[in-house]
Parts: structure tokens; sequence; C-alpha cells
């Protein structure tokens, strides 16, 4: 028996928040005593062994050209073929864009209930029961999974990647491809950013900034803390900023350990995309504002001065 | 060409989240309910739009709830659609609406079926994939763009840090978001046409209820903010390295 966890991949590399999902499917395997095997999907570059050290004792890959493009429908059935072949009680998947589309498939394909949005460990002294998010990240719900079969899909920055000595045995897994239905026409990517459903830190920027040439403030903080740049709708909506960067209810949600808020008031459908944030900082000339409500720090003051003080301030700490 | 959009009855956005009977209900009470804002702005109306481009189109609405959501399917008929289903069940699990609105698919035939990323409550994201494994159709989550041409369709979908576009032919199941459509405010004619439109109750099927929700909890309050001054920068970075120890 085994805990089976996804390891998504991307132009070659296993991504960030699937070794979240290698961390914490690692764990639940100590609390089951049952091994923790990852499967891969397509050609890597990563050297696999090493995942061992997220406590990952096999990798089983399908190195096929064609696996490179995904396609829910094919990675469900090769996962499928695999979680039956090494009898894994407990599939883990990565919340992310590819984990929402296979997760929901796979549950139906192996009739094995699905909590989706983990944010922590399974509670097993009752059955199996595993807290997710709910209403926009202003509560929790703990869901019990009935089946026999359960599948998790971890939220981005829930679960801490923890190292530890170990090598992974790799293994390929024969398993016949299936044809995709899908035909991947074009893959556009900003090359060279901290992608923001990823990042740890995440600086954002709204109306009160009043113009994308006022932008530089915003990427020099971010490129000082390393960290990845996000937007309020508005500022998204008058294309200041590209879309993909837009944090809130419409936009991405994201739940990073630092969100720095500037120059945006904090209305209710930006907050449910960023209340998971582990701790928030807001800098915002109104005091009034309403985000100051939901922040950990504030700072009452014009961006243009605070916050270059606070990138100097940062590149003096870190030394840059 | 026949289109099936999923439309389900959440909380509205700014409703005070509580609970109920030791935390296992939630607190309906003066609670206003809305159309999922998901299934309202972008799957609804890019279905109306493809219906309005191209008129035979033939546009059902479904929605598994009890007979208190009447309300939210009337107005998605408002803003369009020719007539609506309601699956008559309470149940939350995902795996159980799947299948009944799997069931409503079959007898229909659609070539086209929308939902809306996910629910503002229970923000599974979960409906559209399940539906789309069931009837054995190819899936596309998360869609910011969809174009029909002819018996196949091109959608783009996000990705991290960009996005991908798939053309997959038809019939298929998509989860829109933002990008899909602009928000629409239904208008007179509508709302009094919606009144005459067909929404037929159906009885579920038997189904299978994978996972149950136990319990219910808010997270723990905030301390509350804490003021650095403005003209004090090195407090700041000095609380998030040594106090929050983001860095």
């Amino acid at each position: 028996m085994s805990v089976l966890i996804f390891l998504d991949q991307s132009e070659g590399h296993i991504k960030k928040n699937s070794l979240e999902a290698a961390s914490y499917g690692a764990k639940v395997s100590e609390m089951l005593n049952e091994s923790a095997e990852g499967i891969v999907l397509g050609n890597v570059q990563d050297d696999l062994p090493s995942l061992g050290k997220y406590g990952l004792k096999k990798i089983h890959t399908v190195k096929k050209d064609s696996l490179d493009n995904f396609d829910d429908a094919v990675f469900t059935d090769i996962i499928a073929e695999a979680a039956k072949s090494m009898n894994a009680k407990v599939i883990i998947f990565s919340n992310n864009f590819n984990g929402k589309a296979i997760a929901p498939r796979l549950s139906v394909k192996l009739k094995a209930g699905l909590v989706s949005g983990a944010v922590a460990l399974p509670q097993l002294s009752n059955g199996f029961i595993v807290k997710k998010n709910v209403f926009s990240g202003k509560a929790f719900a703990n869901v019990s999974i009935k089946t026999d079969i359960k599948i998790i899909s971890l939220n981005a920055n829930a679960y801490k990647i923890d190292e530890r000595e170990g090598t992974a045995e790799v293994v390929d897994f024969n398993v016949s491809v299936p044809d995709s239905k899908v035909k991947v026409k074009k893959v556009d990517k900003v090359a060279g950013e901290v992608p923001l459903a990823e990042a740890e830190i995440v600086v954002s920027g709204g109306r009160g900034l009043k113009g994308p040439e006022n932008w530089q403030i915003i990427t020099d903080l971010a490129k000082a803390l390393g960290a990845a740049t996000a937007c309020s709708r508005p500022v998204s909506d008058s294309d200041w900023r590209p879309h993909h960067e837009h944090v809130g209810q419409t936009g991405l949600t994201i739940a990073p350990n630092l969100y720095i808020a500037i120059g945006i008031s904090g209305a209710i459908q930006h907050l449910a995309g960023v209340n998971r944030s582990k701790t928030i900082v807001v800098i915002n000339k109104d005091p009034e504002a309403p985000f100051f409500k939901a922040a950990d720090y504030g700072v009452v003051g014009d961006a243009f001065e605070v916050v270059p003080k606070i990138t100097e301030a940062i590149k003096k700490l870190k030394g840059i | 060409m026949k289109i099936l959009v999923c439309i389900s009855k959440t909380p509205d956005t700014t409703a005070k989240i509580a609970f109920t009977d030791n935390n296992t209900k939630f607190a309906e009470a003066g609670v206003q309910f809305i159309l999922n804002p998901y299934d309202e702005w972008y799957a609804l109306v890019r279905a109306i739009e493809l219906k309005e481009a191209d008129p035979s189109i033939v546009l059902h609405l479904i929605n598994v709830g009890g007979a208190d959501n009447d309300p939210i399917i009337r107005k998605a008929l408002a803003l369009g659609g020719d007539e609506a289903f309601r699956v008559n069940s309470n149940n939350t699990d995902s795996y159980y609406i799947a299948s009944q609105i799997a069931e409503i698919a079959t007898q229909n035939n659609y070539n086209l079926i929308f939902t809306g990323k996910e629910t503002i409550d229970y923000n599974g994201s979960s409906i559209g994939g399940m539906v789309a494994e069931l009837l054995g159709l190819p899936y596309i989550s998360l869609a910011t763009k969809f174009i029909l041409e002819g018996t196949s369709c091109i959608v783009t979908r996000e990705i991290e840090g960009g996005e991908e576009v798939d053309e997959v032919n038809l019939p298929i199941v998509v989860s829109c978001q933002k990008g899909v459509a602009e928000q629409r405010i239904p208008n007179m004619r509508g709302i009094m046409g919606a009144r005459s439109k067909p929404l037929t109750v159906k009885e579920p099927i038997n189904a299978d209820v994978l996972t149950s929700i136990d319990s219910f909890e808010l997270p723990p309050a905030k301390a509350g903010v804490k003021l650095v001054a403005a003209d004090n920068p090195e407090e700041l970075v000095r609380l998030l390295h040594e106090e929050a120890k983001v860095f």
C-alpha cells in the first residue's frame, strides 16, 4: 500500500507546489505507515532521485513526449492505472491549475472522495477528516472522506517543504498512453519572474499608484525581497498590469507568507483573494482604508515616499 | 447545437459568515443569496453570447438544490437561456451533484457544458471535471477565453504565470473564469420573459456520496494592525524580519 503524489512539471522542472505536496504526502504516509511514492509524466531534467529528500521512497516516470502537453483526461487515466498497480490508498495533488483539472476526474474514475483546497494534515482519530478553505478564505470546513481511496489536493503554501536525508528509487511505469483529444496550440509564459501562484512573498499595487509608469517602486521592492508582483482588479482592468497579476475574488487566490498591499483600499472582493496570506502589510495614505482592518502591519503614508525607503532598508538588512 | 450551463446558489460575497448547530450548519438567517458569480458572469454570459451569435442554439440551465433556489434560477433565465432544470436535492457532495448533472446531460446530448471556475462558498472547483469524467468528455478548466469554431473550439486556459491555447472538438466541458465574458445586468424584458420559461423540477437519481462536512470553523481573529510611522521604514523591516519572520 502507498500514498501516491502527483509531481506536476513544467518545461522539465517539478513545480514548487508539487514539492509541498510531496512533503505533505510523505507525512501522511508516515501517519498511515505506508510508502510515499511520486509519479512524473513527461520529460524532466530535474535530478529525480534527489527528491527522496522530501520523503519520497520511489518515483514512477512515464517518459513520453506527448505528455509534455497537458490533457487532464490522459493524465487521469495514467494516474489511475498507477494508483491501482501500487494499491494507493491516498493520492495527493497540489491544488494548482493542473491539479484542479485532474483531481475531480480521478475522483470519479476511482470513486474516491476528494477534498480540494486542503490546508492541514488529515485527522485520523475519527475516520479521515481533512480541513479545507471554504467561503473564499473566510472559514474552514472539516470534510470527512468516506471512501476506501482518498484524494487530497493541497493549497499552495499551506504546508511547508520539509527536507531530510534520502534518495528516491526511480522506475519506469509501463502503461499505454491514450491519445489526447486536446491539441495544445500555444503556450505563453512570462520568463524569468517568480510565478505568482508559487511565491512566498508578494508585493501588490493598486489604484493608489496612479498609473503604470509608477510601477518601478513596486518592482524594486519585489526584487529586493525576491517576491512576485501582483495587482488589484482596477489595475488589471485598466491594463496597467497584465491580467495574470490580478489577485482577488475574480483573479488569482493566493496565500503567501507575506503580502504587501500598496495603494489598495481593500475591497471585500480583493480580500477574498488574499486573506489567507500569513502576514499582511498595508501601505496606504488613507488611514480609513478598510484594508488596515485585515492587516498585521500598516503604514499610513504616501507610497511614493515610503516604499523606496522600505526597499532601501531591506537591501541594507540583506546586504545587497 | 445545445448548451448546458451549471448554476449554483451562494451567499453574497459580502455576507457575514457564521455557523449554527454546533458549527455544523451555515447560518442562513439574514444572508442574501445570489447566483454564484463565476457561473453568472462568465459561464452563463458566454453561453448567451454564443446564442446571440447563433439563435438556433438551445440553451439550458441546471441547478441542484431545493425549492428556495428557484428565484436564483429565474434570475439566470432573465439574463438568458431557454429553459432550466432543478434537481431537487440539498446534498452538497460534489460527486453526488456531478452525477445529477451528468444524468440530465445524458438525456439531452449537449455539445457544450459550461460551469463557473468554482462556487464562492465551497470553493471546490470540482463539478466540471467530475461531469466530464462521468460523461467521458474532454475538459478544459479555468478558461479565460472561449471561441466556438464550427464543431470545435479554441479555449485559452490559465497556467502558472501565463496561458495555454487549446483546440478541442465538441462535445466538451469547460469551467469559466474572468476573461471569458463580461458581467451583464438583466433587463426588464428578460425579467418578464423569464416568468414564462419552463423550469422543470426533477427528482434526483441514486448516487453515491463520497464526502461530507463534519464541521465548520472560523479562522482565529487577527490581533489587529500594528501601525509603523511612515518615517521609520527600518522599524517595519525589523518587525517583518524578527517578529513575523517572513524573510
